[in-house]
């Protein structure tokens, strides 16, 4: 008896450690088990060697994105999906979708960032945070603490952008609810209101404590001003600086067609990507960056004539791309999977342009300008295109799918947001 | 039966006379749209989602005239759904446009696009702008 009991210990202990054993191994072969881009690159057309699949699909409008150390994805939504408003992705198996799709939340909104063990989302008028565990998994989803509120949101570039510094800061991009500060809003002739008053709280970047509650205008700092509306921005760790991406105004030839043609108001102005330092400013609604002439352009509301140059304090665009082409999202590459002429540059998600006509419309697509030392080192190039749909696309309502967040992955692997069609695409390096 | 064939007789060159009338309007109101319309609510009329809202066979166009009129002349700088969704662009008002400019417009977006409506006249543009004056 004692032997068969014995016997039986051995054979239990045995099958357990195979048991064990096998789990081990399996878990092992998926955690090394190479991701694997779709057949058709998810749709886009990307550089030689880049792959591209769809993580998730379906989720509404996707705008900003941030993936944990651990590659669970974090998607702050523009609309109610299945009730939630932002979206926990988890890859069960490691095959590169996301199975596990859980929401939390129920504002609606655009900014969403992780730093130091808490996830930080926004609303339109706030910022929200909450504690995460040691896996980065929100502890409590239903109660999150509210670190920024009231601020302004009139409907027109309304959306609250965020980054984090090292410090402890947080930044928000509060748009100007207007195209250029006229007395009437988008009218044909309607001059600029000087000042413009919308600048004391709105127009600009606004800095605030991270992990300070119910801050408003009065605990804040305006950091920067002269931004009619930013939505891409980053923190930038080699220059330990901000860097954000101004949507450029609307409507120069609608709104004065005596002084541009319609091709001028297609390209005009730039949209301009800006290193911010403390008490900047980048001169909205008073001037345009014209990166045709390379010069700070008088906007025509203020008395200019499309040649008339300022002569105020204003900071110059590290980099400027054509016109209307809403850069909704901006990264800078640190990981180790793509070539070295990544590394550190900035990958700038731009939404797509509806005012160009009847020139085509442009952007759609995710563009690479390469850095050194801290500044761009070579003209922007086009990295992943064809989110809108090839030559079917005709018009911004037709677009199948519009970049707009960006994040990075642990292993190095670029994550891209479409607030259109509601897709995750994750873009992987294969090549040599 | 005679009265019947006389109406007939009455009314028929009127309808005919209006469906031919109706079409130099919609060219003017094309031209038109496409100065003061076309960028925000593009060429199709498709609109720019969560920006500018479409004109394909929404509420605002085909429905009430004095409302659309009205729309038109004022523009809009408030937060208002339209068939239950939220542009955020402002309408700039249009009122520097004469009424039969106003009327040929809205007569070609009601029956562009997809859209069927009757047109809208010189005549209803000044009554409703008579009310917002």
């Amino acid at each position: 008896m004692k032997k068969t009991l014995l016997f039986s210990f051995i054979t239990v202990f045995t099958l357990l450690s195979r048991a064990n054993f096998n789990t081990d191994t399996s878990k092992y072969k998926a955690e090394t088990s190479v991701i694997k881009a779709d057949a058709d690159n998810a749709g886009l057309i990307l550089p030689g060697g880049f792959g591209a699949l769809k993580v998730a699909t379906g989720l509404g409008e996707a705008r900003h994105i941030t993936v944990t150390l651990q590659g669970d994805i974090y998607v702050k939504l523009s609309n109610v999906y299945k009730g939630k408003t932002i979206y926990y992705l988890h890859d069960n198996n490691s095959d590169g979708r996301a199975e596990v799709q859980t929401g939390f939340g129920n504002y609606t909104g655009t900014g969403i960032a992780v730093k130091n063990g808490y996830l930080y989302a926004s609303s339109d008028e706030e910022v929200f945070r909450y504690k995460l565990n040691a896996g980065n998994k929100v502890i409590n989803p239903e109660k999150p603490e509210k670190i920024i509120t009231g601020l302004l949101s009139r409907h027109q570039h309304e959306s609250k952008s965020i980054a984090l510094d090292n410090e402890g800061n947080i930044y928000v991009n509060i748009g100007a609810y207007s195209n250029s500060c006229q007395e009437k809003d988008r009218s044909k002739g309607s001059m600029g209101i000087m000042p413009c008053p919308i600048l004391d709280s709105a127009g600009g970047i606004w800095k605030f404590k991270a992990d300070k509650l119910n801050q408003t205008y009065g605990d804040g700092t305006r950091y920067a001003t002269g931004l009619r509306n930013v939505v891409g921005l980053d923190w930038n760790n080699t220059t330990n600086s901000l860097f954000v991406m101004q949507h450029g105004r609307d409507g120069l030839h609608d709104l004065f067609p005596d002084l541009y043609d319609t091709k001028q108001s297609a390209e005009l102005p730039a949209e301009c990507m800006y290193e911010l330092k403390q008490g900047v400013n980048c001169g909205w609604p008073y001037i345009y960056y014209d990166h045709i002439q390379r010069k700070k352009i008088i906007n025509p509301e203020y008395g200019g004539d499309g040649k008339k140059t300022t002569t105020e304090n204003i900071i110059d665009p590290v980099a400027a791309f054509p016109g209307h082409m809403a850069p909704n999202g901006l990264l800078f590459y640190t990981g180790n999977m793509f070539p070295e002429k990544y590394k550190n540059g900035a990958f700038i998600a731009f939404h797509g342009s509806w005012n160009r006509s009847p020139e085509p419309q442009k952007g759609y697509f995710v563009a690479f300008v390469p850095f050194k030392d801290g500044k761009p080192s070579g003209d922007w190039e086009i990295f992943a295109d064809n989110f809108a749909g090839g030559e079917a696309f005709v018009s911004p309502s037709k677009a199948k799918h519009r970049p707009c967040g960006l994040a990075q992955g642990p292993d190095g692997s670029l994550y891209i947001s479409d607030d259109s069609g509601g897709t995750i695409y994750r873009i992987i390096y294969t090549g040599k | 039966m005679k009265k019947i064939v006389i109406s007939i007789f009455i009314f028929c060159p009127f309808a005919v006379l209006a469906q031919t009338n109706i079409k130099p309007s919609i060219e003017r109101g094309k031209t038109l749209y496409e100065t003061y319309c076309l960028t925000c609510h593009q060429d199709d009329g498709g609109g720019v989602p969560k920006l500018n809202p479409p004109l394909i066979k929404t509420s605002y166009v085909s429905g009430d005239k004095k409302k659309l009129i009205k729309w038109v002349l004022q523009g809009t700088t408030d937060k208002i759904a339209i068939d239950g969704k939220f542009y955020s662009n402002n309408m700039a008002p249009q009122d520097n446009l004469k009424d039969d400019e106003i009327a040929d417009v809205l007569t070609y977006i009601r029956n562009s696009f997809g859209n069927k409506g009757s047109a809208v006249t010189p005549a209803e543009v000044k009554t409703v702008r008579a009310t917002i004056k």
